[in-house]
């Protein structure tokens, strides 16, 4: 019973406080997540979820009207930190985004990408490392004798499963999937599902969704926003069944209708 | 009736091309009656003004080349510099106050450019290079390399712009910087823009007149030396239509081969980057 031992604390987000201008977004937050756990994060639309989860990576930094206070914790380090080097800090956290979006390169080029980056050039180093995250990715089967061809040749869903590749080539400890299934087919949702469950067990995944379902099936615990306040966080098979909040049982209920 | 203005123009312009078509053939027809085909493509010596008359059109080839390579490796690097500081780099009103101080530099007069490329130019290079002519191909490419720079640093700028901001976010996401996404996503992503506007350049380098006639000399040479003085097709073509040539007389008819030389370079030219931008069009939408 390897999963109820002890899991350790791996992001620590402390009254977290996000302005766009004027728009306050995100109130007062605080969300700790542990290790190699799947979390969900729920609500209805614009209620923050893609702005917290952007926060763990400091994707939100290109945005100028974006505001931030509070601390986040990653792995022991306040990541808004001013000592903190970004790019460092994202080789460290994969992220997958609600549309497929692999570079125009080959295949082989969009999954050897990050480790091209931080200077990496040994081929077998490099072909390992393609082979691997393409196996994690469960594209491998599919792709292994087209390696050259272009990523943007795949379907919807492949391209996706590509992005997941190319996300864990560069061995990240934490992966973040902004509504990863949203644009696919529901076979290919379903696959990219599996995929969560295995990957849990060497990553901790955080996970938007708009489907109650999935949330159910891949998450151990949910969190769910509502304009900007996390109204109820907990184990998800708790939030689901006993939700404490009317909010919570209102949305939930409304979105299993 | 406004259809009918926009159907009168396109007329217009495709008569026009047509027209000159039809100048260029009929009158280099009688040319090529005269000078056999072959010996126009491999005679090395240009001389149809002297005595002892050669019509070999590839020194006015190399010329042209010359000139044009000189201002594309002026011209592709700055402008793509340019192309990337923009859309990567500067803030979005510093771009919108600094594309047409650049497209200013395609607006100045470029008989300006000649005689900044003889008076300025060479003078300065001469410095360093002692052996140089007074009449060149580098001073002439460079400077028009530098007018040449706003096309393509406008139209890569613009195909850098459209490259979807998710692509810019996957790189980033991957711990890449903005040099890297620049140079590794972007300028892949917006190749073929990038290359249409290196197209579109080099036939604005092969037809242009003014700086090689000003600053280049006037001497057919096939070489490919910078330094010496040389002639490429457009500064041939406005030597013998200002000059006293009998109108009609072979020397005259030296021109519309020229022209059409010319012509079906910056034909293919156009073609290529017509075929480019179509194939690629809807590749990010
Ligand atoms: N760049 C921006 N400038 C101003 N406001 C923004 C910006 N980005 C997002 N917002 C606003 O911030 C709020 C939260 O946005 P966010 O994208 O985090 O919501 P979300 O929960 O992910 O929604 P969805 O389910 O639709 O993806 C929304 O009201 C949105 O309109
Ligand atoms: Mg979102």
């Amino acid at each position: 019973m390897k999963e109820k031992k002890e899991q350790r604390t791996i992001i620590q987000s402390e009254s977290i406080n996000v302005y766009y201008d004027d728009k306050h977004v995100l109130k007062n937050v605080n969300l700790d997540i542990k290790e190699k756990t799947v979390t969900a994060l729920i609500g209805p639309s614009g209620c923050g979820k893609s702005t917290y989860l952007r926060l763990i990576n400091r994707m939100n930094d290109y945005i100028p009207e974006f505001h931030f206070s509070g601390t986040i914790v990653v792995n022991g380090k306040n990541i808004y930190d001013d000592s903190v080097e970004v790019e460092e800090l994202r080789k460290d956290i994969g992220m997958v985004f609600q549309k497929p979006n692999p570079f125009p390169k080959s295949i082989y080029d969009n999954v050897a990408y990050g480790l091209k980056i931080q200077g990496i050039k040994n081929k077998t180093v490099l072909d390992e490392a393609v082979e691997s995250s393409l196996k994690q990715a469960a594209l491998w089967d599919e792709v292994k004798d087209n390696l050259k061809a272009g990523g943007l040749s795949l379907s919807g869903g492949q391209q996706q499963r590509l992005c997941i590749a190319r996300a864990l080539a560069v061995q990240p400890t934490i992966l973040l999937m902004d509504e990863p299934t949203s644009a696919l087919d529901p076979i290919s949702s379903a696959k990219i599902e599996e995929l969560i469950f295995e990957l849990k067990k060497q990553y901790t995944i955080i996970i938007v969704t708009h489907n109650m379902q999935q949330a159910t099936r891949v998450s151990d615990n949910t969190a769910f926003f509502y304009i900007g306040d996390l109204i109820e966080y907990g184990k998800t098979d708790e939030l689901f069944m006993n939700p404490i909040h009317e909010q919570t049982k209102k949305y939930i209920t409304g979105r299993f209708g | 009736m406004i259809e009918l203005i926009l159907k009168f123009s396109a007329f217009v312009s495709i008569g026009t091309t047509m027209g000159i078509l039809y100048v260029l053939l009929s009158e280099s027809i009688p040319f090529f009656r005269e000078v056999s085909l072959i010996d126009f493509l491999t005679d090395t010596q240009w001389t149809p003004l002297f005595t002892n008359k050669h019509f070999g059109i590839l020194p006015l080839i190399t010329g042209t080349l010359t000139v044009t390579l000189i201002a594309l490796l002026v011209a592709v690097p700055l402008g793509i510099i340019i192309a990337v500081f923009l859309s990567e780099y500067a803030s979005p009103k510093f771009r919108r106050s600094i594309k047409p101080i650049l497209e200013i530099l395609a607006a100045i007069p470029t008989v300006v450019y000649g005689f900044f490329a003889l008076m300025t130019v060479t003078p300065i290079l001469q410095t360093i290079i002692p052996g140089l002519s007074g009449f060149n191909a580098l001073s002439a490419g460079i400077v028009m390399g530098i007018m040449i720079i706003p096309m393509v640093s406008s139209l890569s700028e613009d195909a850098m712009y459209a490259v979807p901001k998710s692509l810019r976010e996957a790189s980033y996401a991957m711990g890449a910087n903005k040099f890297q996404t620049a140079f590794k996503v972007v300028i892949p992503a917006a190749f073929s823009g990038i290359i249409v506007s290196i197209i579109l350049a080099i036939a604005r380098a092969i037809g242009e007149t003014m700086i090689v006639a000003i600053a280049a000399g006037q001497q057919p040479r096939f070489t490919m030396d910078p330094t010496v003085p040389i002639q490429t097709l457009t500064a041939y073509i406005v030597q013998v239509s200002l000059g006293d040539i009998q109108h009609g007389s072979l020397e005259y008819k030296t021109i519309y081969a020229a022209g059409i030389m010319l012509f079906a370079i910056t034909f293919l030219l156009n073609s290529i980057s017509f075929y480019l931008r179509k194939k690629y069009q809807e590749k990010y939408i």
